[in-house]
């Protein structure tokens, strides 16, 4: 049976006036959902003074790249862009809603699914059509059991995750950029935004890098990760991240968490150091394509995964590996 | 100030998840169950909210089968003051669990919906911001501190994102979802569970509540990952970086 062409809205994600990489996962995933069914999608970018984002998104053979900016959208607040989204989705009569999985997303697309009564997924691994509608995959239990689901109603929400997808085609013709009307005084105000820590170094984002190295439990203090993890990190050009353990410990924050509550990560090169392994951990990078473990205890489950593994201590073979690289 | 949080009966965070030989579902046989962390943390945060301000009603609700009793319970032995129980037994996604929660909301009237930012089994994260989205409220997500003054018509929270922390005021009634940093959850203790056996526990049903608890997500199929299998042993770190540098991976 022929699928009903769907209309999609790819809501972008951009920082400090830059679009996150990740935001090409989603559109990858239009266009192959397009692709498969004869659709077409937008591209809808909210903020204030980011022309440059929507420029950026131009090439990707989307119908239009919708652009919403306005002073109120300095910041990403969940009560705005919910509503924003919602009634985009609702005057695009789009289909399906897409972003990729993030902290921004997560905040502020199920709000958006709610407003508009449709059901949600996220963090989707593969979306195939299947007879007159699409099946949808994703990991639950900590990436331990993936299910095959459907979404019934007219609008289907979801997230993808960024590591599924490759990049997305280019197109010949750059699609157009439309100004979406932003009445500020009609907006709903019941977030308020405060204040933001500066990001704390200049390394990039353990979901976008190529390389990620991570620390775990055998790391001592703040500077020892530093020096170690950080270091290494800095040679090969890489990201860094971390185990739980050590986020509990106060030892780095939040935001380097690896695994099933913090950040997923699939990165060509995978440098865990010190990091037991356990499943809540091993669930936001097993995707790596290639794993390297250095732990002291050769029975660490890490060693269960990883594509290289080497026993010792992380005080004596990261200097080394530093070394040896500079 | 009047707390609702929502607990969700979870698998034991360190079940192993296991199929069942015919493929009808995940194993539960033998499987011990427990409050969603996140959320028992939320309640934690509310416990201690109340411990400041003196005072504070704390309701705690979950949905499901009757077995969500044992969490509730749980719940109260930490120190709610009454439990509800939304009796449904078919599958439930988080529109419907939202929708279910809105009606909750509505009859409770709580200033503050506190509950976890995710659960651990369908891994999600929705359900907070849905049920504020419904409500047409404030959200603050994934927040590691929260301030929260007697009398304030705002809450000050400390938001967990993948940047960095972010600082945020909302507007009451809100719902706030809580990450792992936000507190560590106090053990039951057996004056606790005692206490409990006395408190109130209220059973309704989605129809009772007039919402319409059908699941728009349908799941068809469930499977087991596939395992990563252990590569190689390298004894030197002039082994691992020829590897890596083989695979020109560095």
């Amino acid at each position: 049976m022929p699928l009903n062409p769907p209309h999609l809205l790819v809501i972008a994600e951009h920082e400090q006036g830059q679009l996150k990489s990740a935001t090409l996962a989603a559109v990858s995933c239009a266009q192959l959902i397009c692709k498969a069914s004869g659709g077409r999608f937008d591209i809808l970018v909210l903020g204030h003074e980011i022309g440059s984002v929507a420029e950026a998104l131009r090439k990707y053979g989307a119908s239009q790249v919708l652009l919403a900016d306005s002073a109120e959208l300095q910041n990403p607040l969940a009560d705005k862009s919910g509503d924003l989204i919602s009634k985009q989705a609702q005057q695009s009569a789009a289909t399906m809603v897409l972003a990729a999985s993030s902290t921004f997303s997560k905040d502020i697309l199920p709000r958006a699914a709610a407003l508009l009564d449709a059901g949600m997924l996220t963090d989707v691994l593969a979306v195939a059509p299947e007879g007159d509608d699409y099946t949808f995959q994703r990991a639950l239990y900590a990436g331990n059991v993936i299910a095959t689901v459907t979404l019934d109603g007219p609008v289907k929400v979801f997230t993808v995750r960024a590591s599924a997808f490759k990049a997305p085609l280019l197109n010949d013709q750059e699609s157009p950029i439309a100004a979406v009307d932003v009445n500020a005084a009609s907006l709903p105000d019941q977030i308020h935004f405060l204040s933001r820590d500066e990001k704390p170094s200049g390394r990039p984002d353990a979901t976008e890098a190529r390389i990620v190295v991570s620390g775990g439990r055998a790391m001592k203090n703040s500077e020892d990760f530093e020096r170690l993890v950080g270091g290494l990190a800095d040679v090969l050009g890489a990201a860094v991240g971390s185990s739980r353990a050590l986020v509990d410990a106060g030892i780095t924050p939040n935001a380097l968490q690896i695994g099933q509550t913090g950040k997923v990560v699939a990165p060509d090169l995978y440098i865990g150091l010190g990091i037991s392994g356990a499943i809540q951990h091993l669930a936001g990078m097993k995707d790596s394509k290639r794993i390297v473990a250095v732990n002291l205890d050769s029975e660490a489950p890490i060693f269960d995964v990883a594509d290289y593994g080497l026993v010792g201590d992380v005080y004596q073979i990261v200097p080394e590996l530093i070394e040896k690289l500079k | 100030m009047k707390f609702l949080v929502p607990l969700k009966r979870v698998f034991d965070p360190d079940t192993k998840i296991r199929l069942r030989v015919d493929g009808s579902g995940l194993e539960t046989d033998g499987v011990k169950y427990s409050i969603n962390p996140f959320d028992a943390i939320a309640l934690e945060e509310a416990l201690r909210v109340r411990d400041q301000h003196g005072t504070a009603e704390i309701v705690v609700v979950s949905i499901g089968a009757s077995d969500c009793q044992e969490q509730l319970r749980a719940g109260l032995a930490m120190g709610a003051d009454r439990a509800l129980l939304i009796r449904h037994e078919a599958e439930i996604d988080s529109l419907a669990v939202a929708k279910i929660l809105a009606a909750v909301f509505r009859r409770e009237q709580p200033q503050v919906v506190l509950m976890g930012k995710q659960a651990i089994d369908d891994d999600s994260n929705q359900t907070g911001q849905m049920l504020a989205g419904l409500l047409g409220i404030g959200q603050a997500t994934f927040i590691s501190k929260l301030t929260l003054p007697v009398d304030s018509v705002w809450a000050t929270c400390s938001r967990e994102t993948d940047s960095g922390l972010e600082s945020v005021k909302v507007s009451l009634p809100a719902v706030i979802t809580a990450d792992l940093r936000l507190n560590e959850p106090r053990y039951v203790t057996a004056l606790g569970i005692m206490k409990a056996k006395k408190k109130p526990l209220e059973e309704l049903t989605p129809a009772e509540l007039g919402v319409d608890a059908t699941s728009r997500t349908r799941t068809h199929k469930l499977a087991l990952a596939s395992k990563r299998s252990a590569g190689i042993r390298v004894h030197s770190v002039d082994e691992l970086l020829q590897k890596l540098r083989d695979e020109t991976l560095i």
